[in-house]
């Protein structure tokens, strides 16, 4: 078991992994920003180290510091959270030359799995499903043709150096794509400085749907999916386990197709296989794999029962996984919400400001993570994630009802936040029926801006 | 003399990106609506933009700092 680890990350999610490891024993530390000095992780933890200024580069991404605190203060080990180091493959590297235990897959895992060409062919390799593309890159439009006797039409374009939806292109019709291939080409090159392509089907309605997965680095076991559609500028606003769109056989296949993946990489840690899944056609295809614990993590561990934080924990220990697949099952339903620091009636501008009162949601079924406390100055320097509310009811509907009646409970004092439109959202037919796809909320805000206004 | 002020707070930027040459060098000429810098708020990027004109800018707050909102960004003759 660790003895003493440094929690790399802030807010709520450095909050969350603190509990974790007081929970099993282990001694805590804390690193923080100047503009963190006061936050809940820094109090919260056992000891706490000053890293640098408030811009993350010279504080939270600053590796060589966050192992600098590790070293002073006699940790064994390290977890990168989510987000800044968590899936930089030389920081995992640089914990492990430093003698420490990086709570996470190792250097090697993240390579591969951010690699998007070489997770496509693990994948594929795996058995689990790729969306129709090419195999690799595509360095010539005689070459392209071919693939596009697989994908059809649209298509997209991406660079193979590229990310963050940078340097995509999609076109529509033969034509389209003659004069966009070239074009995509040189931009990658001028952009990254490697001209290579590689091509996609897009898939016109589909829904976002991963699964969780937990691996000791010899066996794999899968904690059923999460749906993740309700999303803003590719931002997941509303997550929910297990989807109402799979049918049982369906579900049995996406989760194992997810396990044969973290089997055949060898995976450590917990880890996410996203999928798109297309209703129409029934089908689901590998996007990517994030090796790291993500931000709605909490819906799984309230069906499961699990505390996926405590097994990264023990696993990085050195324990094998405690949990055999036959133990995992779903029960109920459970949906998270993302209490961001943003004005929903004005475009969702940030909102920065000091929490001037706060009342948290509780009673049955309900969870709340977050660093709030009244008198809290919410920084301008990090992302807008206040607070993550998840509710668990015995089926959907129970579980909007729940969270209808805990957003209502919920007073945050101070500054705007996206409460309205959570409350907006639950009110919605359509997401009631949970009739969505990805790009499903980006028409509706469009649509319901009047309804936001709180 | 007159200042331009910082928007909002968060992070001052002086250029689009790190690559890239800075918006305005000091002693260049400004006019109203010129793009100045940057602000980042909570992850999203605001363009300062100026509401007065002069002939010769000077930088009073540097690349990559952070700023208060009202905080004088740079003055403008």
């Amino acid at each position: 078991m660790l003895k003493k680890l440094l929690i790399a990350n802030r807010g709520e999610i450095a909050v969350r992994i603190i509990r974790a490891a007081k929970d099993l024993g282990i001694a805590t530390v804390a690193v923080h920003s100047v503009a963190d000095a006061e936050a809940l992780h820094v109090q919260l933890a056992d000891e706490a180290v000053d890293i640098g200024p408030p811009a993350p580069k010279k504080s939270y991404l600053n590796a060589e510091a966050l192992l600098k605190a590790a070293k002073d203060t006699g940790c064994d080990s390290v977890h990168p959270g989510y987000g800044f180091l968590a899936e930089n493959a030389s920081f995992s590297d640089a914990v492990a030359a430093a003698g420490l235990v990086f709570v996470g897959p190792s250097g090697d895992a993240i390579r591969l799995m951010g690699d998007k060409v070489a997770a496509r062919s693990a994948a594929a390799a795996a058995g689990v499903p790729v969306v129709p593309g090419s195999a690799g890159r595509v360095d010539s439009i005689e070459e392209a043709r071919e693939i596009l006797l697989e994908t059809g039409f649209p298509v997209m374009i991406k660079a193979a150096a590229g990310g963050g939806g940078r340097g995509i292109r999609i076109a529509n019709t033969l034509a389209e794509f003659e004069q966009a291939f070239p074009q995509a080409r040189a931009e990658a090159l001028a952009a990254f400085g490697d001209g290579g392509l590689y091509m996609e089907k897009v898939i016109g309605k589909a829904r976002h749907i991963e699964v969780q997965v937990l691996g000791d680095g010899n066996d794999a076991i899968h904690c059923y999916e999460r749906e993740c559609s309700l999303q803003r500028r590719r931002q997941k606003v509303w997550e929910e386990a297990p989807s109402k769109a799979l049918s049982e056989r369906q579900r049995e296949d996406l989760c194992a197709s997810a396990v044969s993946l973290a089997r055949a990489v060898g995976y450590s840690g917990a880890g996410t296989v996203e999928y798109l899944y297309d209703d129409a056609a029934e089908r689901f295809y590998f996007i990517e794999m994030n090796t790291r614990i993500q931000v709605e993590h909490p819906v799984t561990e309230a069906i499961t029962g699990i505390d996926l934080v405590a097994e990264m924990l023990r696993i990085a220990g050195g324990e094998p996984l405690r949990i055999k697949q036959r133990d995992v099952a779903i029960k109920g339903h459970a949906i998270e919400v993302r209490l961001n620091a943003e004005d929903p009636a004005r475009d969702f501008a940030p909102f920065p400001g000091q929490i001037s009162d706060l009342r948290i949601p509780g009673g049955p079924g309900v969870r709340f993570d977050s660093m709030l406390y009244p008198g809290y100055q919410v920084p301008p320097f990090y992302d807008s994630l206040l607070a993550k509310l998840i509710v668990h009811g015995e089926t959907r509907e129970a579980a909007i009802a729940r969270l209808v009646r805990a957003l209502t409970e919920l007073q945050v004092g101070g500054l705007k936040t996206t409460k309205p439109l959570f409350l907006a959202l639950a009110a919605d037919p359509t997401v009631q029926e949970g009739d969505v796809h990805t790009r499903w909320l980006e028409g509706w805000l469009s649509e319901n801006a009047a309804k936001l206004a709180g | 003399m007159a200042q331009i002020l910082s928007p909002l707070p968060g992070t001052f930027y002086r250029s689009s990106a790190p690559d890239q040459p800075p918006f305005k060098a000091d002693g260049d000429a400004v006019a109203v609506g010129d793009v100045i810098g940057l602000i980042e708020v909570m992850k999203s990027f605001h363009e300062v933009k100026s509401e007065v004109a002069g002939s010769n800018v000077r930088f009073v707050a540097d690349n990559e700092e952070p700023v208060m909102a009202g905080a004088p960004l740079a003055e403008v003759d």
